[in-house]
């Protein structure tokens, strides 16, 4: 643009593309096929990774960004924007990724962390970033580090929503819990919060994020989608629940149908029949500490 | 007594909503054929087009809604909004459905990917100063009808002129949000036209 007026990558333009998300479902695709499926099926955006988490889950080992081949494919094959996930704290990844043009960069738990102590700093970047939360603190402190966009974390790949129902209640519920509370009492939150002060301040302010607050992990059926609307998600993320399913593209019609339609039962009910097999379930109580994804994070 | 819709399948339907209230007119969402009737103008929200084409059509609007439009109520849309109301889309899915009465070709994801989203100083018409529009994955318009004016147009870097806010009879449409910013001008301008409008009719 010749105009020296125009500035890309600002707060407003970042955070203003996750608005443009709001009220949609957001899916998880392997390659060129099934983001095509997810276009079809009515997806606000899809993300782009080598393995669903459920597959990440099953063959261990390090989970990394994906190749920029099938980003590059998947990039091709749909209009809607393309998301795709780099480490927690792997600068170079999405520097890698912000090169390859891609809309929205998910630092995300579901890849094996490349840094125990640091996230990434997203200021410094062009494209925006969105980022897994389970709670309040955790949240308001990826926005310090530059988050566009938060996500309840869930426990992803496991195809069971207690863990998204959790955190989207605990960051909720946290965030009533500032209303009211006079100047003092905002100083000792933001402390117990470990986040800003000013942060804290404007949510108690504003009654909610200053971010939109999407939410992932676990959902698998067009109720567990409508259930997390119910619950306060500006939208939804659809990992594994989708193409670990009998019919991934009638199943990803009948999510995106249930999230616009998320109070209303009767659309709910129509929506779920016929679907065949959900994906298979885990209990998150069956899993050992060292393989759950909500944990990593800082 | 004017009372403005904001179709609400999908995209920033709640950015609309605050902007229309802090206007004083009476704001209501449209997600079905029932809530079309009770309203006599329309805003349809920025967000992802091809989805917000095919929800739509699967809540019955799709018919209704051009209807409204050619019944001559007033109606704006913003970004996905104006690909809504476009005649023609370049660069859209093939099965993409618009609701169309504005006069126009527009260009999906003209700009470019995200990462070229921006924001800038734009001049429109009968506006004193400048407005600060973001564009956000957002189209441009390659080709106006005879009757459709243009309000608001930027330049590219090889010297091309694109139109980005127009208006055709009772249909007005930009390519940027002002509904994310405090500037309420281009609602104002809307609520203003849809008033005469629905004196008028």
């Amino acid at each position: 643009m010749a105009n020296q007026n125009n500035s890309t990558g600002t707060p407003r333009v970042k955070q203003g593309m996750a608005e443009m998300l709001k009220g949609g479902v957001i899916m998880d695709v392997i390659d060129a096929d099934q983001a095509r499926i997810a276009e079809d099926a009515g997806a606000v955006a899809v993300m782009a990774l080598e393995r669903v988490p459920a597959d990440i889950r099953k063959d261990g080992g390090v989970a990394r960004m994906s190749d920029p081949d099938m980003i590059d494919e998947i990039i091709a094959a749909v209009s809607i924007p393309v998301m795709a996930k780099a480490r927690i704290g792997h600068i170079t990844e999405a520097q890698v990724l912000q090169s390859i043009g891609v809309d929205y960069i998910d630092e995300s738990e579901v890849l094996t962390p490349a840094d125990e102590s640091h996230h990434i700093d997203k200021w410094q970047f062009t494209v925006p970033f969105v980022c897994g939360a389970t709670n309040l603190g955790e949240a308001l402190r990826r926005i310090n580090e530059g988050a566009a966009m938060i996500r309840s974390k869930g426990e992803a790949g496991t195809g069971n929503v207690v863990e998204a129902v959790r955190h989207m209640r605990t960051i909720r519920g946290d965030i009533a819990r500032l209303k009211g509370m006079d100047k003092e009492e905002l100083f000792t939150a933001a402390k117990e919060l470990q986040a800003p002060y000013d942060l804290v301040a404007q949510v108690a302010q504003l009654g909610k994020l200053p971010v939109v607050l999407f939410t992932a992990g676990g959902i698998a059926t067009p109720a567990d989608a409508a259930l997390m609307m119910q619950l306060g998600a500006d939208g939804v993320f659809v990992g594994s629940g989708i193409f670990k399913s009998g019919d991934p593209a009638q199943r990803a019609k009948a999510i995106v149908d249930a999230t616009t339609n998320f109070d209303d039962p009767a659309v709910i009910a129509r929506v779920s029949r016929g679907l065949g097999e959900a994906m298979v379930g885990i209990n998150i109580d069956t899993l050992p500490a060292s393989e759950r994804f909500a944990g990593r994070g800082w | 007594m004017l009372r403005v819709g904001v179709l609400a399948v999908q995209g920033d339907v709640r950015e609309h909503i605050n902007s229309l209230t802090s206007l004083n007119v009476a704001v209501q969402k449209v997600r079905n054929p029932e809530e079309l009737k009770t309203i006599n103008a329309l805003v349809i929200p920025g967000g992802e087009s091809t989805t917000i084409s095919m929800l739509t059509k699967r809540v019955g609007l799709m018919d209704p809604l051009r209807k409204f439009v050619k019944d001559g109520f007033a109606v704006y849309g913003s970004c996905a909004g104006m690909i809504m109301l476009a005649d023609e889309i370049l660069d859209g899915r093939n099965d993409q459905e618009t609701i169309g009465g504005l006069e126009i070709t527009v260009r999906r994801n003209a700009f470019g990917r995200q990462v070229d989203s921006f924001e800038t100083d734009l001049a429109v018409k009968d506006f004193d100063k400048s407005f600060r529009a973001i564009f956000i994955r957002a189209p441009w318009v390659e080709r106006v009808g005879e009757s459709v004016e243009v309000l608001a147009a930027v330049t590219t870097e090889n010297g091309s002129q694109h139109p980005v806010m127009v208006r055709q009879g009772s249909v007005l449409a930009t390519a940027f949000h002002p509904e994310l910013t405090n500037d309420n001008r281009v609602h104002e301008y809307f609520v203003q036209m849809a008033k005469s409008v629905s004196a008028a009719n």
